[in-house]
Parts: structure tokens; sequence; C-alpha cells
């Protein structure tokens, strides 16, 4: 499973880890990496990690990604208590448990996912949102677990499933049984479908490899934040193995929305309003005034050959 | 004597006492003297060699094993255990991929959905067969072909014996991805029983892609990994030339996954592997097939769809601490 440089993204105990932290935490002021245009952290944070004229999104935490997402106060975690395991006792230059707990600490997060109920415009939802900072989002048994849980309450809760991925892929540290997660949670899947519940995948920077290959891309709805690197194999890998040169945009949302994979790209800052639409049509039925979300243009970029 | 072609590295001693053999025999000829005591102690002491060599492979050395170029791959076996493969082509969307076959046969005189990953034999096979690498088309095909099975009751046998997906530029863009994504589920949810069985090379999504099934067998020298050695050394241990160390942390073994119950049963392999004796390797499948098909046959299709998502549900060891 491939492996992609970390994103910089600010620690969830802000302040740990000023270093490695810099490009966000450094001073007061972030410089956007497409426009060089410098915004004020506070502006950013509070604009949900969109840089406000660019559009350019830097990655977010989960609870903060939640809170944008969710009518307030609504969100209830679930399987807090579910951690990683170390079945294979794993050593490579470390051994696993003690990464484990460097990533917890670095990150302030219990596991690279984090679950549970919240209402969207007062519909309830069951939801899951991957977390990169915790061992580049890598799913192992204890996210196959929490998600496979996640997918089982929607349909215990009749309600529908929100899961948003923000993977590296497999943790290779636990071998064969992250594979068995693909395995796992697309069967949990085959069981939501059957009760006809609708799921939404949503991708983010960066959906790679098992996450890609099992239920990010399992959804009656697929949406992209954009800019998102989303792919199976990783470039090197395919550079490596093919020696193809790969083309410009390859394996980002706007490629894939141009190859038929994703519904829709759609912004951070329309997200919920993206969702009480989709919500409201597959799932109550209904339409109920809220904030229509602006259509957005097929991207420029990619829409001549 | 016939000696066999591509000695892998750890079975130089026996080409050492091979090429004795056949010096000595060629002594005997030449000279016309009765060696024959020396010859038998001579191929004794190869067999105890090969025996004390088999008993005792460190997981990379079977990695090697599973990827022998005479080891016997996917069609081999459906030509020894079955009759009359039709083969079925194509997706029906774009293209017909030659690493992932497909179609029906008899096995013990019952009709059965053979799904299949071919490696080639040689460097022309390999190209058709894209060196046993599927690309999205395979995937398609596949469940088009289950998808058949379903509906007219066929027992669904998948070989799994593959590096990895096809990692290219066409690949992505026809989305592999979301192509094995879609077998993960729709197999967990198939209306007929099915087994999977890893004939050398389980890789990665690539394998799992075919293998949501019943049962999972896998032949005594072949491996079941999340990533292969190489691509784990050059990550975890930043050198490809670390995949011995990383083969045997990553537990992909027959054995291992035994334990793991990530499959039911493994496949004996006659002593120095499979391609030593394809006919007696053929004959171990057979067996367990036999079991396991008549056990399947027993549940009905609720039981059967329970069972499955049990058998993935409980995949995966975790900790729960009590919730505070």
């Amino acid at each position: 499973m491939t492996h992609f440089a970390k994103p910089r993204l600010p620690s969830a105990k802000a302040g740990t880890s000023k270093k490695k932290t810099k490009v966000i935490t450094e001073g007061l002021w972030t410089k956007c990496p497409v426009s060089g245009e410098i915004v004020f952290n506070k502006d950013l944070e509070a604009n949900q990690m969109v840089v406000p004229k660019s559009g350019y999104h830097f990655p977010i935490g989960c609870r903060e990604r939640i809170q944008g997402m969710v009518d307030a106060g609504t969100f209830v975690e679930f399987d807090a208590q579910v951690k990683s395991a170390d079945p294979l006792k794993f050593v490579d230059s470390a051994a696993y448990p003690d990464r484990i707990k460097r990533y917890e600490k670095e990150s302030g997060l219990a596991e690279a996912v984090l679950c549970g109920t919240a209402k969207i415009d007062g519909i309830p939802v069951s939801l899951a949102v991957m977390d990169f900072r915790f061992c580049g989002g890598a799913m192992g048994a204890a996210v196959g677990e929490k998600i496979t849980r996640a997918i089982e309450r929607a349909v215990k809760l009749k309600t529908p499933c929100i899961v948003v991925s923000s993977s590296g892929g497999a943790r290779m540290q636990e071998g064969i049984f992250s594979l068995m997660q693909m395995a796992k949670t697309s069967a949990a899947l085959g069981r939501l479908a059957e009760a006809r519940l609708l799921f939404v995948s949503i991708l983010t920077y960066p959906t790679t490899g098992g996450v890609t290959a099992s239920f990010a891309t399992l959804g009656d709805v697929i949406l992209a934040e954009p800019g998102a690197l989303i792919g199976f194999a990783g470039a090197r890998v395919i550079k490596e193995t093919t020696k193809q040169t790969l083309p410009a945009g390859f394996q980002t949302a706007e490629f894939l929305l141009k190859h038929g994979l994703i519904d829709q790209i759609v912004s951070r800052l329309e997200m919920k309003d993206r969702l009480t639409s989709l919500l409201q049509a597959f799932h109550s039925h209904r339409y109920r005034a809220h904030k229509v979300p602006t259509a957005v243009p097929f991207p420029a970029a990619v829409a001549a050959d | 004597m016939e000696r066999p072609a591509y000695l892998l590295e750890f079975e130089k001693p026996l080409r050492e006492l091979e090429k004795q053999l056949e010096a000595l025999h060629q002594q005997s000829l030449e000279n016309n003297i009765d060696m024959s005591a020396e010859l038998a102690a001579i191929e004794a002491k190869i067999e105890a060699t090969r025996q004390d060599i088999y008993t005792h492979l460190t997981p990379w050395q079977r990695v090697q094993v599973a990827r022998h170029p005479r080891r016997p791959y996917a069609l081999d076996y459906v030509a020894a255990l079955c009759t009359d493969f039709q083969e079925l082509h194509g997706d029906r969307q774009f293209r017909d991929d030659r690493a992932l076959v497909g179609g029906t046969a008899f096995f013990e005189g019952r009709s059965v959905m053979i799904i299949a990953q071919q490696k080639g034999r040689d460097t022309k096979e390999n190209i058709i067969r894209n060196f046993g690498m599927p690309q999205p088309e395979g995937y398609r095909k596949a469940l088009r072909l289950m998808k058949l099975a379903e509906k007219f009751g066929l027992p669904v046998i998948t070989f799994i014996d593959t590096p990895g997906a096809y990692p290219g530029v066409e690949s992505e863009a026809r989305h592999v991805s979301e192509a094995i994504a879609v077998n993960l589920r729709e197999m967990a949810m198939l209306k007929t029983p099915s087994i999977a069985i890893i004939v050398g090379e389980g890789g990665s999504g690539g394998a799992l892609g075919i293998g949501v099934t019943d049962r999972v067998l896998i032949f005594e020298n072949a491996y079941y990994s999340v990533i292969s050695p190489e691509g784990c050394a050059a990550i975890l241990w930043k050198d490809r030339a670390n995949a011995p160390k990383a083969a045997e942390a990553l537990k992909l073994n027959a054995a291992s996954l035994k334990e793991f119950a990530v499959v039911d049963d493994v496949v004996p392999e006659p002593l120095g592997g499979a391609h030593n004796d394809p006919a007696a390797a053929a004959a171990a499948l057979k067996d367990l097939l036999v079991r396991h098909l008549g056990e399947l046959a027993q549940l009905d299709t609720d039981q059967l769809l329970d069972a499955r998502y049990e058998r993935y549900r409980a995949l995966g060891e975790y900790r729960e601490a009590a919730a505070k």
C-alpha cells in the first residue's frame, strides 16, 4: 500500500509540537501555497482551514471538521475506547506499540478515526471521520472495527452513514489483519445497502491504498474536497513499475471527477449544505428550506482535454 | 535423472549434490564400474538435504517458492481437477483482461464457476497475462461471472496468484480501487457458496478482490500479505534488501495465516514445493475442495451469508478499554 508525504498539519494539542507544524503555527500568519496570499491563522481556523480568496484547503483535524459539518452540539462520540493492538508483535526500527504511543502523543488523538452520531439539518446520521495526523490515517484493526461499528450503527438506527476518508492506506504493522479490514468494512456496507440506507463517502487529502479500494469508493454518493489526492497505487510505484509518465493533475479530485469516479467536488465551506441537500433527497425525501449550495461548475482546469 | 531447472538460492546444497551424483554416474558409465551403492548414498543424501531445507524454510524462502517460475499456476490446477473448462471472456464494458480469467467447469461432475488469476510461464505469455496483475476489467469480469454463478446456483472457486493489482496510469484512470471495492462488498453478499485458494502470491488488495469467500485455502508455500516484503522493507526499513526481515515481521506464511483464522486450511505441498510434483499438489487440493464444498452445500443461503459476514467481522485484533 502507498504512503504519501505527510501534509503539514497542526497538532490537535495546540502548541505541543511547534517545530513540526511551523507552516501553520509559526507566528500568527500562514502563507497560501497556491496564491502566496498571507492569512491570519485565526481567520484560517475560523474559515475551516480554507484560504478565503484562493480556496486552498489546508488539512483539518477530525473534531474541527465535524464542527463544520453537523448541527452544533449534536455530535456524540462512540467507541473512543477502541484502540490498536499488536497482533503480529511487529518490530522494525521501533516496536509498533511504542509507535502507537508516539502517534497518540503527537496527534493528541486516540486513533486514526473518530466515530459517533450527529444531526445534519436535523437529520440523524452515523459518522466516521478519519484523521491523517494519527499514523497517516492508516487503517488497522481498530480503525476497521470503529468504521464497521459506525456502519452497523447506521443499520441499527436506520440512519444514513457518512465516512470522511483521509488515509495513506492499510497499516502495514498489522499485516494481513489490516488487509482484512477492507473486507470487513465493505461487508458491513453490503448490509447498509441491503437496508437501503444512504452512504456518503467524502474523500479528502489524501485517500489512497486500501482505504480507496474499500469503503471510500463504495459511496452511493462520492464527494471530494478540491485538490484532494486520491488513488490506489502511489505515483512512485506506478512510475517505477510501468516507466510511464504521469499526466498532469493525475490522482487529484479534479482528475477523478473527469474520469467519472466522483459525483462532485465540494468545498469544505459548503459541505454541510451539500450533505443537507443529499440527505433530504435520498433519506427524508422532502425538501425543507435550507441554504442550497451553489452548483459548482466543472473545474475549468480539467474541462478541456 | 531429470534435474529441476531454476534452483533457488537456498537450494544450492542440492545443486552441489546433484552435480556430484551426475559426475559419479558418468564415471561409473565410462569405467563400467558398479557404483550403485555410492550413487544410492548420494541420492539418499539429496533426499535428506531436501527434507532438511524444506522443513526449515524461512518466511522469505517460502516467498521465493511461491514465486517459483515452475510453480503450477491456476489453470494448471483447473486442468488437473476439472473437466470441460469453458472460458468466458470480457467485462462487457471495456476489454478482456487476460490476467484474470474465468468460466464454467465441472468439478467431481458438478458445475462450478472458476475465477482465476493467471501468470505466464515465459516472457511472451507474461506480456499477455500482464505478469498476473489484473486491471480494473479483470475484477469487473470476475464480478460479472460471480453474479452469473449466483443466478444459476453454481459454487464459485477462485484461484489467487498475483503480485497485486496492476499499478498503472490506465488502471487508476479506470478506477481499479473501485473495481476491487465493489467486489469486496458484492462477494460478501453473494448468494452462492464460494471458496478461494491462494496458490502462489496473495498480493494485497489485488488478491482480496477475488478473495472474500466462505472458505479460504492456501498452499503450504504460498503467501498472503497486505504489502510485498520488498515494498514493506522499502518503507519501514528504507531498503528493499531488508525484504527477508519484512517477510518475517509480516507473518505472511500459510501456518501463521491459519493461526490467525484468515485461512481455513493449508494445502500440503510435496517436498521441495508444488512444482516438484504438481499432480500430488493437485490431489491434496482436491481432497480439501471436496470436503469444504460438501460442508458449504449443507448450509442454506441465510446461514451461508451470516457465517460469511461473521467470518470477516471477527478478523482483527484491537484493545477495548472500559468506556469512561
